[in-house]
């Protein structure tokens, strides 16, 4: 478990959380490369489904970065975000995955400190979380096999 | 004179009714009934004998009544709408009828929501408003709802309903009480009032539809025990009205003393609701204070009851 | 519509667990409208019901398809094949998707994925509230348009009863008094006197009380 390296995925709005990973890259902040992100016109955009289907084909923790409150570019995509996250994590609970592992967090195009900051906080959370129940049953299924 | 029920007689003799009511026991506890009803023994004129009340199983109102009529009091049996469909309503009133129970109250009952059975099938086949078309149907026509005849003597039943002049809307009120005695409503019992204002103000518009001359009106009466009780109503207890004036009242009575206040308090408001016109009299429900009601009546200047 | 909720994902495991490929049945109708059994929602079960078995070790084959509608003969005969490779279905469709299902291919198991609510109708998005339980013969027409038996939860015909207060029904806060919302359209309309009016015992049969109905229209009825 010592060389656990986590997988995260973070669906970025392209108006704050993408451009503030830009800027982190810009400013050089060193932020993890476990981050894999994927752009999103708008966090609202995310669906329960992209978030699921992350789970299931390995990741081990999951964040939507939405526009801070009021900001949003079209209105309220990211109150919608937060809601689907919500009801995800229930999901989740369902399924028997840690809700932990699903994030909603806030940020403007102008933070890119904080961008870096997010995702290592994350990426260290889910390192101490360990590896997605989903990941190691996969592996343990495959293990099987192999016998 | 529709019937031959006690109740009907007093009231037609012009005297002001007095009821009370007997909530029956959780069991197979006769004794509890027959208990109940010594402390009713010529205190009032007919004693209604509730249906589940609050949704909780008890013992039926149609044994309880049975044992009631034993006791040499007059039963009046309660029947809610919620538990069973036209065809065991009308078994039970036949039923009744042929043990002497000659006396019913109309009702669609509290939702099985606040009761020990929230799991039951609420029935509501029939509302309580239908319930007094039917009743009425059986003694007037002889015939069941479904239309065919009734045989032998058709039931005398005399028909009561229940009004609540404390419930939403207010404007409403009047015009559904209009519409339980144009079913065939021959008296309403109300729901226990605390608000005296706003009882006469409902009585207005009663008697501005002259209704109070197509049927008598009892007054609903209950004794707080306590200003625990009496907040409990007031929070509580849907579709009832206890002004802060009465809580306050309470609370500004040592603990002891309470009780004897709310005594006070209820024949306070009997001598006030017996100056309105169209009052025709009182129902006292006295719950699991039945003890009580010997007391308040006499205060009340209600006793003896008339033999009639 | 007809609207439904998923079941509990612990109870399908149960259905599913003693099988090695299932369809997950998905409907284009009602259940797609209320976000309970479309395509989507498929593909969400899909992918919570893997991952909840294979935490348990287990390894199903999950096939995946969402039909136009799942009430009607034509639709389920399109998926003979497909029925043909799985061990057993899971329908995403109302309790009549389910039974069509049921009836055409008799020897497939067939399980709910989810509990058929009411007919109801969309307050907002994302919430539906009940509004009608096809009693057979409506009544709308007297009530100003708002369903007694359907909203008023003693489904009282001659009401309100004693528990209304502040338009809210004794129930609870959340539910509205059927009859307060009755009133206020008989006054809009300058129908408060046909309130006096009182309506009879129904007559259920129209509802169900003669037992399962049917309605056959000859013209189309083959």
């Amino acid at each position: 478990m010592k060389n656990f390296e986590p997988v995260i995925v973070a669906f970025c709005c392209h108006y704050c959380a993408y451009t503030a990973a830009d800027m982190a890259g810009s400013q050089r902040l060193p932020y993890p490369a476990n981050v894999k992100i994927v752009r999103v016109p708008c966090s609202g955009k995310v669906d329960a489904l992209h978030i699921v289907k992350a789970f299931e084909k390995g990741a081990d923790g999951v964040y939507v970065a939405g526009c801070l409150e009021g900001d949003c570019h079209f209105k309220s995509g990211n109150t919608k975000a937060a809601r689907r996250v919500e009801y995800v994590r229930k999901y989740m609970e369902e399924i028997g995955i840690e809700p932990e592992r699903l994030e909603m967090v806030y940020l403007s195009a102008g933070m890119g400190y904080r961008f870096a900051e997010v995702a290592t906080t994350i990426t260290e959370k889910i390192r101490e979380l360990g590896p997605s129940p989903i990941k190691s049953a996969t592996a343990g299924q495959t293990g099987q096999v192999a016998c | 004179m529709k019937t031959e029920s006690n109740l009907e007689k007093v009231l037609n003799a012009g005297h002001l009714a007095v009821t009370s009511e007997c909530g029956p026991p959780r069991g197979a506890l006769p004794e509890e009934v027959v208990k109940k009803s010594k402390y009713l023994e010529g205190v009032v004129d007919a004693v209604n004998i509730t249906d589940n009340q609050t949704a909780m199983v008890r013992m039926s109102s149609f044994a309880a009544s049975v044992i009631t009529k034993q006791q040499g009091l007059h039963p009046l049996l309660q029947m809610v709408t919620r538990d069973r469909n036209r065809l065991a309503m009308q078994a039970d009133i036949i039923g009744a009828y042929s043990l002497g129970i000659d006396t019913m109250l109309c009702l669609s009952g509290d939702h099985t929501k606040f009761g020990d059975h929230p799991m039951a099938a609420n029935v509501h086949d029939i509302d309580s408003v239908q319930l007094i078309q039917m009743v009425k149907q059986m003694r007037d026509e002889g015939k069941f709802q479904g239309g065919a005849d009734l045989k032998g003597d058709p039931p005398k039943m005399f028909i009561g309903a229940a009004a609540n002049p404390f419930a939403d809307p207010f404007e409403l009120r009047v015009m559904r009480l209009a519409k339980k005695i144009n079913a065939g409503a021959d008296f309403i019992q109300t729901q226990c009032i605390f608000n005296v204002d706003k009882f006469e103000k409902w009585m207005e518009g009663v008697r501005a539809r002259r209704l109070h001359e197509k049927c008598y009106i009892l007054a609903g009466i209950t004794p707080i025990k306590s200003v625990g009780a009496a907040k409990f109503m007031q929070n509580r207890v849907p579709g009832m009205e206890v002004p802060q004036e009465i809580v306050d009242r309470m609370a500004a009575t040592p603990k002891e003393e309470q009780p004897e206040e709310g005594i006070k308090i209820c024949v306070e408001a009997i001598e006030r609701l017996k100056n309105v016109e169209g009052v025709a009299g009182f129902h006292i429900m006295a719950i699991e204070w039945e003890e009580k009601v010997e007391e308040i009546v006499k205060r009340a200047g209600l006793y003896p009851r008339p033999q009639v | 519509m007809i609207t439904a909720e998923r079941k509990p994902l612990e109870e399908l495991i149960e259905y599913v667990k003693p099988y090695k490929r299932i369809l997950l049945l998905g409907c284009n109708e009602c259940v797609t409208v209320c976000a309970a059994g479309g395509r989507k929602e498929v593909g969400l079960l899909a992918s919570g019901l893997q991952m909840a078995l294979l935490k348990s070790g287990i390894s199903i084959d999950i096939r995946q398809h969402t039909l136009e509608r799942q009430c009607d003969p034509e639709y389920v005969e399109e998926i003979v094949s497909m029925i043909a490779g799985v061990d057993a279905v899971v329908s995403m469709a109302c309790g009549c998707g389910v039974q069509q299902l049921a009836m055409r291919y008799k020897d497939k198991p067939i399980f709910p994925a989810v509990n058929t609510k009411f007919m109801g109708a969309s307050e907002r998005q994302g919430v539906w509230a009940e509004r009608c339980q096809g009693c057979g013969n409506c009544l709308l027409g007297e009530t100003g348009g708002i369903c007694p038996i359907a909203r008023c939860a003693k489904q009282l015909m001659n009401g309100p009863c004693g528990g209304s207060a502040g338009g809210h029904c004794e129930i609870s806060e959340d539910v509205d008094c059927a009859w307060q919302l009755i009133w206020d359209r008989l006054k809009a309309l300058g129908k408060e006197e046909s309130f006096v009016e009182i309506t009879p015992a129904k007559d259920w049969r129209s509802g169900g009380g003669s037992g399962p109905r049917k309605i056959i229209r000859e013209d189309l009825a083959e």
